[in-house]
């Protein structure tokens, strides 16, 4: 059911039955270290390369979210998912050694907002369970954005730490006790002309702010209806952008986190805090699941963020735009 | 879209490099490896004394760079380049870090189409940079040696 | 003494050197690529309007290890080449960058078949 301009409210109830998180083993020293299923020793992971490291991340988190309710691929609708090399190469690779149909998705750091938006649309309809899955890897992001690992490049201030790990939830009809996907705010693609790809917190915070904006119009809540309005990846300055932004426009969100600020702990020194398309899914199902299920928390206002830029655009002078998608998810007692 | 207020707010408002202690360590790992390279002058000056001054400088850039390569190599190099920035960057070692870390990084796409092809994608620039002045003041000095 | 002296010199102006570049990095977000090849510029120039080996004689090897030494050699090369003939201006200040590319490509090769590229560590 559409909601002013952007929003909509599903009209079947959309369970996110089960969530599986496997991180680094940097990330499994950060903030969320009890909270992971799974933690790699190495980030090699036994694999020939970083980029099959990932691939093998995905098969591997999306295997074991099944696996925890007994669900088998063959059941599953559709996966769903993406990640930020060329190609969407690990979602592709990984889902070929499961026979169920696929469907690949990019939205930069965004994608995970936007595979849950339009999975739960397709489970309120006519399909019965949906995979989503998103993952980064440090290594992977690091050779496609930047420079070559071994390169003496010092890291800007401004910069984030690409996070390495994955997460996949499966969203199903089957009633239970679980945390079940609302509704979304889709996000529009907003560019304020910031060219500097270090600090992709700025880039993103204005699409950040319209999306969550746009939502309290269209729904006509107001931020404290929700326990924790939580974005993807902006790292610390970007949180603080967004927040003086929403307060522009006459919002004040004090139960405002960010996934990417939140995942590394403060002696890690991984400047902004992290970022990439496995940043908010790891979270997600790490940590906001777990407490969800718990019921510390409730109403959950979940704003994955991805800037929109390839190293090209970036040598070419392009600014970055960005992009964020709100869902929201809550727990019913 | 472009919006000039916001740019400024985030141009005020984004966090600094910290600054001294930055320079602080460029100032001390460049000078170090230039007394390293100075100690080496020094050894291959007395263990080679009938090698001209310029044979010498070029043999002592030489062992450099493989130091800087050898570093690279086993891990080091990108550890000390992420405290000391410029120190690390602008001796000739790290000319011979931006050559072995992509050949390193490339490696996985095979030998000759990985890394040989993409051995020069840092340093490609400082070649070309290099080979064009060499051009430009040698046709300089031609021209000028015409005129006397 | 003098030697220690030397050495001082060589601490300082090759800190300095590097520290110029670090304030570049700071201010303008250059990156590695960009901020060796303007030292390398920087070094050809100093060595063409021929206040390079004054700076050399002071310094050392806190001028000469830094990337100017190599613009320097460039220059050098193409100097003594233009005293022979055109060909010899044109090719001779490759022929200094010799030493320093055959180094570095060959222990980049080499180094690269021994050793693995890794991940940072937070």
């Amino acid at each position: 059911m559409r909601q002013g301009k952007q929003t909509y409210l599903l009209d079947n109830k959309v369970y996110i039955q089960s969530a599986y998180s496997l991180a680094g083993p940097y990330e499994a020293k950060g903030n969320f270290r009890q909270y992971f299923d799974c933690v790699m020793q190495d980030d090699e992971w036994k694999c020939k390369s970083h980029e099959m490291a990932e691939i093998e991340m995905q098969r591997f988190v999306i295997g074991e979210c099944l696996a925890k309710v007994n669900v088998s691929p063959l059941d599953c609708g559709a996966i769903m998912g993406g990640d930020l090399l060329n190609q969407i190469v690990p979602t592709s690779f990984s889902a070929r050694d499961f026979h169920t149909p696929f469907m690949g998705l990019y939205n930069a750091c965004a994608t995970f907002g936007e595979a849950l938006a339009l999975a739960s649309t397709l489970v309120s309809g006519d399909f019965d369970k949906v995979v989503c899955c998103t993952s980064s890897h440090y290594a992977t992001a690091e050779r496609q954005y930047r420079f070559p690992l071994e390169l003496g490049t010092q890291p800007t201030p401004e910069s984030q730490w690409t996070v390495t790990g994955s997460g996949a939830v499966l969203l199903s009809k089957k009633p239970g006790k679980y945390p079940q996907v609302k509704g979304y705010t889709i996000g529009r693609v907003l560019d304020f002309g910031l060219t500097d790809p270090n600090n992709m917190g700025g880039a993103m915070a204005p699409a950040a702010a319209n999306t969550i904006v746009t939502h309290f119009r269209d729904t006509g809540r107001s931020p404290d209806y929700y326990d924790m309005i939580i974005t993807g990846d902006l790292g610390r300055f970007g949180r603080e952008t967004l927040h003086y932004l929403c307060k522009k426009e006459g919002y004040v969100l004090d139960n405002l986190n960010d996934c990417g600020s939140m995942v590394y702990c403060e002696e890690q020194k991984a400047g902004q805090g992290g970022s990439g398309a496995g940043c908010c899914s790891l979270v997600f199902t790490a940590y906001l699941y777990k407490k969800l299920i718990e019921g510390s928390l409730k109403k959950i206002l979940f704003v994955p963020t991805g800037a929109m830029l390839s190293k090209d655009s970036a040598l070419q002078g392009e600014s970055i735009p960005g992009i964020a998608h709100a869902v929201i998810i809550e727990m019913e007692d | 879209m472009e919006d000039k207020q916001y740019i400024e707010y985030v141009h005020a408002n984004a966090q600094k490099s910290a600054h001294v202690m930055t320079l602080v360590w460029a100032f001390l790992v460049g000078g170090v490896i230039c007394c390293i390279g100075q100690g080496f002058g020094d050894i291959f000056a007395l263990v080679l004394p009938d090698w001209e001054k310029s044979k010498i400088a070029a043999l002592v850039s030489m062992t450099m760079i493989f130091l800087g390569a050898f570093l690279t190599g086993v891990g080091v190099y990108d550890k000390l380049g992420a405290k000391a920035g410029g120190g690390s960057i602008v001796p000739i070692t790290g000319f011979a870090n931006s050559v072995a870390s992509p050949a390193m990084e490339f490696n996985k796409e095979g030998i000759v189409l990985g890394m040989m092809a993409k051995m020069f994608v840092v340093a490609g620039p400082i070649i070309v940079a290099g080979t064009v002045s060499s051009v430009v003041s040698g046709l300089i000095y031609w021209i000028v040696g015409l005129f006397n | 003494m003098d030697i220690f002296l030397g050495y001082v010199k060589a601490f300082a102006i090759g800190g300095l050197v590097c520290m110029i570049a670090q304030i570049l990095i700071n201010k303008t977000k250059m990156t590695s690529a960009r901020i060796l090849v303007l030292f390398l510029l920087v070094g050809v120039f100093l060595e063409l309007v021929g206040v390079f080996k004054y700076i050399e004689n002071f310094a050392g090897a806190g001028i000469t290890i830094p990337i100017t030494g190599f613009g320097s050699t460039i220059v050098k090369g193409a100097k003594e080449g233009a005293k022979i003939g055109l060909f010899e201006a044109l090719t001779y200040g490759f022929r200094n960058m010799a030493a320093g590319l055959t180094a570095a490509i060959f222990f980049g090769f080499i180094f690269a078949l021994i050793f693995k590229s890794h991940s940072k560590k937070v």
